[in-house]
C-alpha cells in the first residue's frame, strides 16, 4: 500500500466513489420503477409471465460490455457518455427485478387481495396501496441483489473510459501498481455494503407491520 | 330485496358452479346458503357483487340489474366479510375498518374515529385500534372483519364462512353477537356456511344447494329439517334431524317442578338420600345454579364445597325450546333438567318424563309452522299441578 499516493489522490478517489454510486444508485432504482409496472403485468395477466421472465433472463446474459459499446449505437448518445452505463445497469435490473416483482406479488395472501376486490379497490389502487405494500419484504430482498450486482458491473464501464472506481483498476493494470486495485476493490465492497443496509433499512422502515407480533 | 333469475355460472374449465338459479332473497332478513363443499355457496355470493360474473342470468338488487351499476361502486356498498377475515396485514385494526369509507372519500381522521365506534359495537377494546391484525387471536380478528363490512354502513352484507376458522367455544359467542346485532341494524344479509347447525341458527331462510351448484331447497329452517325436498337435503341435514327439529318446538306447556336447593357451603341436607333424593341441587348466594351435589358421597352436616359437585349440565333458560329442555334434562345426573329465570335464578326443574311426554304429544309433522314464524311463539311455562312456584327461600337456606 502506498499510503503517500493515496493521500495525494484522494479528491479524485471521493470524485470516482461519488461517480460510482449516482451510477449504480441510478440504474438500481430507475430499473425498479420500470420493473414494478411489468411485474405486475406478469402477475396479473398469467401467459404474460413466461416471456416476460424469459425475455428478463435473456437480457441478463448479454456481456456487459457489449450493452455498454452497442447502447450508444441504439440511443444516439456519446460513447463516453454515462447514461449509457446507467441505461445498460437498469436493464440489467430490470431483467432481475421483473420475476422477482412478480413473484412477491404472488406471496401476497389471495384471501386478501380478494378482500381488497371485495371492498371496492379499483385494480391499479389495489396494486399501489395494497399488493405493492406487502410484497415490500420481498421485493427488497431482490432488490439488494440487483444492488450488489449493479456495484460491481458499474466497474466493468471503466474499459470506455467512463470515470468511476473502476477507473482505479485500469490504472492499477497498467502501471502494474497494486495501490489504486486495492482501493479500488475497498471501496467498491464498502459502497456495496452500504447499499444493502440502505435497503435493508427502507424495508424495515416501510414494513413495521412484518414485526408485529401478539401481544397480551 | 336481493333477486337470482335463472343465474348459473360455468367456469372457462368447464364446471359448472351454479345451475340455474332462481331465489328472492328478502331485505332486513338472514338469508344462508348451505351445503357441502362445492356446490357453488361462494360463487353464488360473489356474483351479488359481481366478483364473478354470471355466465347466464340477471341479479338485481332492489330492483336493479347489478350490471349497470359500476363493479367497485357496487362492492363499496355490499359489506364483505370472508373467511379468516381477509383483514390488510399492513394496516392498523382502525385503519383496515376505515377502509370503505376512505375509498368513498371520507377523511382518514374521520373514519378512524368511526373505527372506533365501530369497535365498541362489535365488543372489542377501543385499545386494539392501533394493533396489526397479526396481533389479534382469530376470533379477533373475526370481529375486526365485521366492523370492516359494517363501517360504510352498507344495506346489504355478504358473510362467506365468516366463523369457520374459529374454535366451537368462539364460534358460539360470535354468532350470538352477529344475531344481536342484526337485531339492532336489520340487514339484507347473505350468510354462506357448510355447517348445518350454524344455519339453522342463524338463518331465517336457508337455501340448501347441492353437488353441482343446484338449489335442492330454499324454505325456513324448520321446514328444511322437518320436510327435506328431498334424499339429497335429508341426507345433508343428517340423522340427527329429528332432534335438531326440536329447536324449533317451543317448550309450552312443560311443567316446571319444585325442586329444593341448597346453598353453596351450607351443610349437607339430612334426610333420606338415595333414589330421586339422591341428588340436590346446589346454589350460590343469587341462587344461580352451580351443581348437583350427591347426597350420598357426604356426610350429612359436612359443608359443601365445589369439590363436591357434579357440574356443567346445560340450564333451560326462558323462551327455551323441547330440544333444549331435553337436553338439560339429559346432560343432568339427576336426569332433572334445570329451569332459569331471565337472571340465571333457578325457577325449578323439568323431568325428562315430562320432556319425552311433551314431544309425544306434538304433532311433528306440524310443529313449524310453514308460513315462516317459527321461532316467535313462546310462552312461559306453567307449573305443574301442586307445585308452588319454584322454591320459596327458606328451602335454599339463604338469608337473603
Ligand atoms: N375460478 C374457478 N375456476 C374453475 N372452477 C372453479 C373456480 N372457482 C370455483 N370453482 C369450482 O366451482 C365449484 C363451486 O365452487 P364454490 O362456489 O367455491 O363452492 P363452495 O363455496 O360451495 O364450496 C367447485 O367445483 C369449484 O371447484
Ligand atoms: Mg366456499
Amino acid at each position: 500500500m502506498n499510503w503517500d499516493w493515496l493521500g495525494r489522490n484522494s479528491d479524485r478517489i471521493v470524485d470516482l466513489f461519488v461517480q460510482h454510486a449516482w451510477l449504480a444508485a441510478a440504474a438500481t432504482l430507475v430499473g425498479l420503477v420500470v420493473a414494478l409496472p411489468l411485474g405486475a403485468v406478469a402477475f396479473r395477466y398469467r401467459w404474460t409471465y413466461p416471456p416476460l421472465t424469459t425475455l428478463a433472463g435473456l437480457l441478463y446474459t448479454i456481456p456487459s460490455l457489449a450493452l455498454f459499446v452497442v447502447l450508444p449505437g441504439i440511443l444516439g448518445t456519446r460513447i463516453l457518455d454515462p447514461v449509457n452505463v446507467v441505461i445498460a445497469l437498469t436493464v440489467y435490473t430490470v431483467a432481475l427485478l421483473v420475476r422477482v416483482v412478480a413473484d412477491a406479488l404472488a406471496s401476497v395472501p389471495e384471501a386478501v387481495r380478494q378482500s381488497a376486490t371485495a371492498m371496492g379497490y379499483r385494480p391499479v389502487r389495489s396494486l399501489v396501496t395494497v399488493q405493492f405494500p406487502l410484497a415490500v419484504p420481498v421485493i427488497g430482498a431482490g432488490l439488494r441483489v440487483a444492488a450488489v450486482s449493479n456495484v460491481s458491473l458499474v466497474s466493468v464501464a471503466a474499459l470506455l473510459g467512463v470515470e468511476q472506481l473502476g477507473s482505479l483498476f485500469t490504472e492499477g493494470f497498467q502501471l502494474n501498481f497494486f495501490t489504486p486495485i486495492a482501493a479500488g476493490i475497498l471501496l467498491s465492497l464498502l459502497l456495496a455494503v452500504l447499499f444493502d443496509v440502505v435497503i435493508v433499512l427502507a424495508t424495515r422502515l416501510s414494513t413495521p407491520w412484518a414485526r408485529a407480533v401478539p401481544s397480551r | 330485496m336481493i333477486s337470482f333469475s335463472a343465474v348459473s355460472k360455468v367456469y372457462p374449465d368447464g364446471t359448472t358452479a351454479v345451475h340455474d338459479l332462481s331465489l328472492e332473497i328478502p331485505a332486513g332478513r338472514i338469508t344462508v346458503f348451505v351445503g357441502p363443499s362445492g356446490c357453488g355457496k361462494t360463487t353464488s355470493l360473489r356474483m351479488i357483487n359481481r366478483m364473478i360474473e354470471p355466465t347466464s342470468g340477471v341479479i338485481t338488487i332492489d330492483g336493479t340489474d347489478t350490471r349497470q351499476i359500476d363493479a367497485p361502486q357496487l362492492r363499496r356498498g355490499i359489506g364483505y366479510v370472508i373467511q379468516n377475515a381477509g383483514l390488510f396485514p399492513h394496516r392498523t385494526v382502525a385503519d383496515n375498518i376505515a377502509t370503505v369509507p376512505v375509498l368513498q372519500g371520507v377523511t382518514r381522521r374521520e373514519a378512524r374515529r368511526r373505527a372506533t365506534e365501530l369497535l365498541e359495537r362489535v365488543g372489542l377494546p377501543t385499545s386494539m385500534a392501533r394493533r396489526y391484525p397479526a396481533q389479534l387471536s382469530g376470533g379477533q380478528q373475526q370481529r375486526v372483519g365485521v366492523a370492516r363490512a359494517l363501517a360504510a354502513d352498507p344495506p346489504v352484507m355478504l358473510m362467506d364462512e365468516p366463523f369457520s376458522a374459529v374454535d366451537p367455544v368462539v364460534r358460539e359467542q360470535l354468532q350470538t353477537e352477529f344475531l344481536r346485532l342484526q337485531e339492532e341494524l336489520g340487514k339484507t344479509i347473505v350468510f354462506v356456511t357448510h355447517d348445518i347447525d350454524e344455519a339453522v341458527r342463524l338463518g331465517d331462510r336457508i337455501a340448501v344447494f347441492a353437488t353441482g351448484g343446484h338449489l335442492a331447497q330454499y324454505a325456513v329452517p324448520a321446514d328444511v329439517l322437518r320436510r327435506p325436498a328431498d334424499d339429497f337435503v335429508a341426507g345433508f341435514v343428517g340423522r340427527d334431524r329429528g332432534y335438531r327439529a326440536l329447536s324449533f318446538a317451543g317448550a309450552t306447556g312443560l311443567p316446571v317442578q319444585r325442586e329444593p336447593t341448597v346453598r353453596m357451603g351450607a351443610a349437607a341436607p339430612q334426610g333420606p338420600g338415595g333414589g330421586e333424593h339422591r341428588w340436590a341441587l346446589v346454589v350460590d348466594d343469587d341462587g344461580r345454579p352451580r351443581g348437583w351435589l350427591d347426597r350420598d358421597a357426604l356426610s350429612p352436616g359436612d359443608p359443601i364445597g365445589l369439590q363436591h359437585l357434579r357440574l356443567g349440565g346445560s340450564l333451560a333458560a326462558p323462551g327455551y325450546s323441547l330440544r333444549t329442555a331435553l337436553d338439560a334434562a339429559l346432560s343432568s345426573p339427576s336426569g332433572r333438567g334445570v329451569a332459569v329465570d331471565d337472571a340465571g335464578v333457578a325457577i325449578g326443574t323439568i323431568t325428562l318424563a315430562d320432556v319425552v311426554a311433551a314431544i309425544e304429544a306434538t304433532d311433528r309433522t306440524a310443529l313449524a309452522d310453514p308460513a315462516g314464524d317459527d321461532a316467535g311463539a313462546w310462552s312461559p311455562p306453567v307449573l305443574a299441578k301442586g307445585a308452588e312456584r319454584t322454591v320459596p327461600a327458606g328451602d335454599r337456606g339463604v338469608p337473603r
